[in-house]
């Protein structure tokens, strides 16, 4: 049998409908958006046509696209960017607990730099409540920014009602949508965001192309100066092809979000169901706000990558918490946060469908996984308490 | 920075993964004359290893048998697998001459984020020695008693530093 990838979270393989319309911006369609010439009007052209596709699915204008590198970059840019427009008006920023890498680091920089940083708790679920953001800000708060869908665990946030409180009292809010956008239908008028965060390797698009939308009139500093490209919000060279492709990536997602998940949630669910008839086995994140390629679960005695490995001995390649944690021995941050022990969070395993995910393949996962857990835990000195 | 051939996916050995795929001497020997427990479940490694204790002709002490049973991660199963490999039929005091380089070594190296998995191993045999030492009441080494001392000073550190979460 093939090797399964469930691991679409970390990143996904290139549509091929995408990689075709990409071939002639890596070619002849190689010219510089800001030349004067044909060669670089028609890379204007191309680039702006993908910024009215991509704007067009979150309900945006188009100037209020700015392309960028990743999500990582973007998320950096919207926080420090907002907190150095806008340090005059206050020094305090609103994050969550179970923010990515990105939005938290950038933060904890932040602090080294004198701004205050309140991290929103989660409950069980993962879920932030709009109640303890209300009470979280301050005269000084100049920015909410939370997490749209958990990364690890796949829940989705009330970023309605989020933004909305925000409005009110005249604050920025920022969303991280790295794993709902193009998933999920978002209206950035409608939920009140001012800035939001997407990437294009997770919807099937290639690697080296993200965007932060901007609302007009929003006060924010670049974080890279330059030739001016961007609105003078990112100078760079655009990564035209990448581009291309990302805006070819949303196009697909806007035909097929409906259908697929729909298809998604019914693997998910029945994986889920399965899974769940291991003994000591547990779901995390919230059984119906979640992502509908998203299963996340933690099992008792097990250690992740132990897990991890066997599964992938196995041909099934899933992840821990994220990828970007493999590297690090920490227990994953969401996981605590959402008050599992850490021996608990060791134990997790994170399972991410996408869009040549098959019912085979989620058969083949459910058939193969009892017998790996047991066999870790055979080894394990805890078996006898495994059904405790 | 020149990649490694022999690592697999920039993680593990192909021999760590042989070893992790079927690891020798695993379970539990009943009436064991010594028991080594190391790691802390909250760190997310635990290792239990076991000894019998046999008399070489000479009347000298040998690991006769030896198994181990391990909560954690791919490093701490095979190097909990390739301990045992090291001291089956050795003498007590050429066993208490294993070190984590050995271990490192037997498993054709591992990632250094990993290496504390060795020393979990070494540090397991220690103490299933010293725990057969103790148990019969037998005059204790030196440098055993110094080993045991180090190992019982870190679990202690390690239990107080996660003791909120226990």
């Amino acid at each position: 049998m093939k090797n399964i990838y469930l691991d679409y979270a970390a990143t996904t393989p290139v549509d091929k409908r995408i990689v075709k319309a990409m071939l002639p911006y890596l070619a002849e369609g190689f010219g510089n958006t800001m030349s004067l010439h044909s060669f670089g009007q028609e890379a204007k052209l191309a680039l702006e046509n993908s910024r009215q596709t991509i704007a067009d699915l979150i309900n945006a204008q188009p100037n209020e696209i700015v392309f960028t590198s990743s999500a990582t970059e973007s998320n950096n840019l919207a926080l420090k960017g907002i907190a150095f427009a806008n340090k005059n008006k206050g020094n305090h920023i609103i994050i969550s607990s179970i923010e990515h890498p990105c939005i938290a680091e950038s933060a904890k920089w932040l602090k080294r730099q004198g701004f205050k940083i309140t991290e929103l708790q989660v409950d069980k679920y993962g879920l932030v409540s709009p109640e303890d953001v209300k009470k979280a800000i301050t005269k000084d708060t100049i920015l909410v920014s939370v997490i749209y869908a958990s990364n690890e665990i796949g829940t989705i946030q009330d970023v309605a009602e989020i933004g909305k409180i925000c409005k009110k009292r005249g604050i920025y809010f920022h969303t991280d949508a790295s794993q709902s956008f193009g998933k999920i239908m978002i209206d950035v008028n409608k939920m009140n965001i001012d800035l939001l965060t997407a990437s294009s390797h997770k919807i099937c698009g290639p690697k080296g192309a993200g965007l932060l939308y901007i609302k007009e009139g929003v006060r924010i500093e670049p974080l890279l100066h330059g030739g001016g490209q961007e609105n003078g919000m990112r100078s760079s060279t655009i990564n035209l092809a990448a581009i291309v492709g990302f805006a070819k990536a949303v196009e697909i997602c806007k035909k097929e979000m409906v259908g697929e998940n729909k298809r998604l949630e019914k693997l998910r669910d029945k994986a889920i169901k399965e899974i769940l008839k291991i003994k000591g086995s547990h779901l995390n994140g919230h059984p119906k706000k979640r992502l509908a390629n998203n299963i996340n679960m933690w099992f008792d005695f097990v250690e992740g990558e132990s897990l991890v490995i066997q599964l992938d001995l196995h041909g099934i390649a899933c992840s821990t918490g994220s990828a970007c944690s493999s590297a690090t021995l920490e227990p994953s941050h969401v996981l605590l946060a959402t008050g599992l022990k850490p021996q608990e969070a060791h134990g997790s395993l994170r399972i991410s469908l996408g869009r040549w995910t098959t019912e085979k393949e989620i058969n083949q996962l459910i058939r193969v996984l009892p017998g790996i857990v047991k066999r870790i835990r055979d080894i394990s000195p805890f078996k006898k308490h495994e059904s405790r | 920075m020149k990649a490694d051939n022999n690592i697999c996916g920039g993680l593990y050995t192909k021999k760590v993964l042989e070893i992790f795929k079927n690891p020798h001497n695993y379970g539990k020997i009943k009436n064991a004359d010594g028991i080594g427990k190391v790691g802390n479940i909250v760190c997310g490694d635990v290792m239990w290893l076991y000894i019998k204790v046999g008399l070489k002709k000479d009347k000298k002490e040998f690991i006769k048998d030896i198994k181990f049973e391990t909560f954690g991660c791919v490093a701490a199963i095979s190097t909990s697998s390739i301990i045992t490999d090291l001291a089956k039929g050795k003498k007590i005091k050429e066993a208490l001459k294993i070190s984590k380089d050995n271990v490192i070594k037997s498993l054709g190296g591992l990632p250094k984020i990993k290496y504390h998995c060795s020393v979990l191993a070494v540090d397991a045999l220690v103490e299933a020695i010293f725990d057969y030492f103790s148990k019969n009441k037998k005059k204790i080494p030196a440098d055993l008693q110094k080993k045991h001392d180090i190992i019982q000073k870190s679990k202690e550190t390690i239990e107080e530093r996660y003791k909120e979460w226990a």
